[in-house]
């Protein structure tokens, strides 16, 4: 299919099957690090189920906002939803003989199972990798924690948004006469989703050429450094400690978000180089004080840059940022809008690739869940599930797909297995 | 497969962290991609890629235009002498790709090019869209010549759409995608991150997409074409501030050093904590991990002598985190502040580690380089550079495989490096085509 035929909004014209469809899932996993891999792989088509207990459910149902209402419910947390549409809830409680009976008997039935307990947890329950790859040779096993499944620190319990802290990135995020700030949420789970999907795609290949199943350990912290490498290798082999900038970049000048119409409006421009200088200059009319020969340099722009930004953002303060960014773009200069959280739903871009998909949520109403950030012309994804009700499939995969005999189902449920 | 032959010593080595040692690499042992090749032409927005598939094992060769991939340009540099062989962000994210230079403005070289692309399995791309299209180059000739062919194309926004057309950096990315608005401080302008991010989510992401549509192919075909884009890659980075707006109408705004979002009240909860020699992330927070961490930060106070204040006065089993108003959660905040601005960083991951407390020191670089637990996993690299006559410390790989070695097999290639090897020795040219092909500028 050639890029032109592509512009249908992301969305399949005929789906003509799914990547992952036939992979099964069993996710002994919560929050997002584990949960969103499997997100990417039921998006894709695979059967993935999510396992949880009654007793113990999914942390993002119980401690994370936003709520439907703003009424906190096991069923009615945003967060939740967006890590897990596209899969089946299941519940057993692995305190009980019967629980771990089931469990075993659902990686069995499974080719890749994702974990992301506090190292050591599974092996207790009797559910480590030696353990399950017995029962299942074949298993790709995808452990993911904060700091990996050995050294002094593996049992460390810790949430992604610190991580993102003690792997460098807080430290290079706010202005260098400020404190550092937040990457907002759990910056580093995100990055430990990607390296294991792709992780578990990797094994799944090698097992199908070779039989091989594999257990992958991975620390979110040494995922998340992938995205630190030349801090690390600036330090490494020059000695340098890299320090947060704001906006500021050593290779460019002006680099920054500018005011704009509307209160806490900004548009990031960015010259990069100094023939964009003079684009910049042409469309913002030729100023009288851009004309300054110094700044026909890279160096010379450098010297002057606090001077240069507010010139400029006196400039862009008389546009709306849309009108900026186009205006500009069109002009041959970097611009982008800052978007806000409300903008990220009506961005025309996101819009035609249709990043958000509306789904009815039995308790939530309509939820919008979010696309991955890659199309595939043959085989695109299909998000058309919502994030499941506690246990909402228990006997869907229990009965019907792991083939428990109904009495014994019952069973279980009277005796509050799942 | 090679790695068929790997017995099962290498899977204990692996879990238990031995394998990728500093100075051994891979030791020659296989990954989990070991026989694919893919072909890389992307410019930085789409580095990280094709080094990811290569930490699998696989066969990467990095397309440069002759004189070198733009990429080259930025720094850090080694030794601070700007240089295209000293970039350190080049050697960051194209170790493990052999390298050739091709120049795709001819017939000729579209020719070669066009031999590569029958024997890849991958072919990673960031051109602006449509530019390959023009050099006859597109999905729609690739598929033909290679039907089992993967070819990912990396944009800032894709290859459709009103914004498809746009140039975009990393400053843009980080706008337009929306992460920047929650990052800073609420009294100025919102901030990226110092160290461009948006590429690496474009890579990861397009490391993502391949290997999805590599799944469902075959040996005889089922290629496809992967349209990538770095705005919604980045995009995930803020998950989950966007279900905000979409479950409650409410916008999520950047707050420097706090959490937001986590009570219904709306109180927020300080994150970012001065010490004695820099900061810490530390959180008042609930959960059963969170009310364990609040217990045992009053414990700590009281082993070392100093007064808890009201964080002693509240009862922690009870503690609800969705529920606290922003009076208490600042008359819990002052004893918390004073007690840790007296503690230094080193002392709080001890302690944080013993106690089983959430929270982590902000790390710098050098705080990352002296990590005890990196070390103890064997997680950096020493990657020789010959040409420089060091051997320079890398992250090594982003997990360990029970079999398969991930992680760093060789350095970054300098510009044509492989040339005779991949055009005279695998592609079978006789020097005197590629004199010629030298001669005309096409390599």
């Amino acid at each position: 299919m050639t890029a032109e035929a592509q512009g249908n909004g992301g969305k399949p014209v005929d789906s003509c099957g799914k990547a992952c469809e036939g992979v099964k899932v069993v996710e002994f996993a919560a929050y997002a690090a584990g949960p969103v891999v499997g997100k990417h792989l039921g998006d894709h088509g695979a059967t993935v189920v999510h396992v949880e207990s009654r007793g113990r459910p999914d942390g993002f149902r119980m401690q994370y906002p936003p709520y439907t209402d703003n009424q906190p419910g096991i069923n009615r947390s945003g967060t939740f939803a967006l890590c897990n549409n596209n899969k089946y809830s299941v519940t057993m409680d692995l305190k009980t003989a019967s629980g771990l009976d089931l469990a075993r008997r659902a990686v069995a039935w499974a080719d890749v199972v994702i974990e992301n307990f506090t190292p050591g947890t599974m092996k207790r329950l009797g559910l480590g990798y030696e353990e399950l790859s017995e029962i299942n040779p074949s298993l790709v096993m995808l452990s993911s924690c904060n700091q990996g499944q050995t050294g002094p620190h593996a049992k460390h319990p810790g949430f992604g948004s610190q991580l993102t802290s003690l792997s460098g990135f807080t430290h290079l995020t706010g202005h260098p006469d400020g404190d550092p700030c937040l990457l907002y949420g759990p910056y580093i789970d995100f990055i430990g989703v990607g390296y294991g999907l792709i992780a578990v795609l990797a094994a799944l290949d090698y097992r199908k050429r070779t039989g091989r199943g594999a257990h992958i350990d991975l620390a979110q912290y040494e995922a998340g450094l992938q995205f630190m490498a030349p801090v690390v290798l600036d330090y490494s082999a020059n000695g340098h400690v890299m320090e947060r900038m704001g906006n500021r970049d050593p290779e460019a000048a002006p680099h920054g978000v500018y005011s704009c119409i509307g209160e806490d409006r900004w548009c990031a421009v960015s010259v990069c180089s100094d023939e964009e200088w003079g684009h910049l200059r042409l469309a913002m009319g030729e100023p009288v004080w851009a004309a300054d020969p110094r700044y026909d340099t890279l160096e010379g722009r450098k010297a002057d840059e606090d001077e240069i930004d507010k010139r400029l953002g006196l400039w862009t303060s008389g546009f709306e940022p849309a009108a900026l960014m186009a205006l500009l773009q069109e002009r041959g200069v970097r611009a982008g809008v800052v978007n806000r959280v409300q903008d990220l739903q009506t961005d025309p871009q996101y819009a035609h690739r249709g990043i958000w998909q509306a789904i009815e949520h039995p308790e939530m109403g309509t939820f919008h869940y979010q696309s991955p950030p890659f199309v595939l012309s043959e085989t695109p994804a299909t998000l058309d599930r919502p994030s499941p009700c506690l246990g909402e499939h228990n006997e869907r995969f229990f009965v019907e797909i792991l083939g428990v005999a109904r009495s014994e189902y019952e069973a279980l449920v009277s005796e509050g297995v799942c | 497969m090679e790695a068929d032959s790997k017995p099962d010593t290498s899977r204990r080595q692996a879990v238990s962290g031995q394998v990728g040692g500093t100075l051994s690499g891979s030791n020659g042992e296989a990954g989990m991609l070991q026989s694919y090749t893919v072909l890389d032409l992307t410019g930085e927005i789409g580095h990280l890629a094709g080094k990811i598939l290569g930490d699998l094992g696989a066969d990467v060769i990095k397309i440069e235009p002759p004189g070198g991939d733009p990429g080259r340009r930025h720094g850090p540099f080694f030794a601070d002498e700007p240089d295209p062989e000293r970039s350190l962000r080049w050697f960051a994210y194209n170790s493990n790709k052999r390298g050739i230079t091709l120049s795709l403005d001819s017939e000729p070289g579209r020719d070669v090019f066009l031999r590569l692309v029958r024997g890849a399995d991958f072919l990673f791309e960031s051109f602006a869209p449509g530019y390959l299209d023009g050099l006859g180059l597109g999905y729609s000739r690739l598929g033909r010549e290679a039907p089992k062919l993967v070819m990912v194309s990396v944009t800032p926004y894709g290859q459709t759409g009103p914004y498809a057309g746009y140039a975009a950096g990393d400053l843009e990315l980080m706008a337009t995608s929306g992460l920047m608005s929650v990052l800073g401080s609420p009294d100025r302008e919102p901030v990226r991150a110092t160290l461009p991010q948006s590429y690496l989510w474009a890579g990861m992401s397009a490391a993502m997409g391949a290997l999805t549509a590599h799944h469902s192919r075959s040996e005889a075909g089922g290629g496809q074409h992967v349209d990538v884009s770095a705005q919604a890659g980045t995009l995930w980075a803020m998950a989950p501030a966007p279900t905000f707006w979409d479950v409650l109408g409410q916008d999520v705004v950047r707050d420097g050093q706090f959490v937001t979002g986590r009570s219904v009240t709306g109180a927020k909860m300080r994150a970012i904590y001065r010490c004695e020699d820099g900061y810490l992330n530390f959180i008042i927070y609930g959960g059963a991990a969170g009310r364990a961490t609040n217990s045992a930060l009053v414990k700590w106070m009281h082993d070392v002598g100093f007064a808890p204040g009201y964080a002693g006065e509240v009862d922690w089993g009870a503690f609800d985190v969705t529920t606290v108003t922003q009076e208490e959660m600042d008359r819990i905040e002052e004893p918390v502040a004073t007690f840790l601005r007296g503690r230094t960083k080193r002392e709080f991951m001890r302690e944080a580690t013993e106690r089983r407390m959430l929270g982590y020191p902000v790390a710098t670089a050098e705080d990352i380089l002296a990590d005890e637990q990196l070390e103890a996993r064997d997680f950096w690299q020493d990657v020789e550079h010959p040409d420089l006559g060091v051997a320079l410390r890398y992250p090594g790989g982003f997990a360990k495989f029970s079999s398969g070695f991930c992680g760093i097999r060789r350095p970054a290639p300098r510009v044509g490096e492989h040339n005779a090897e991949i055009y005279g020795g695998e592609l079978g040219m006789a020097a005197e085509e590629l004199d010629r092909l030298s001669a005309s500028g096409v390599i």
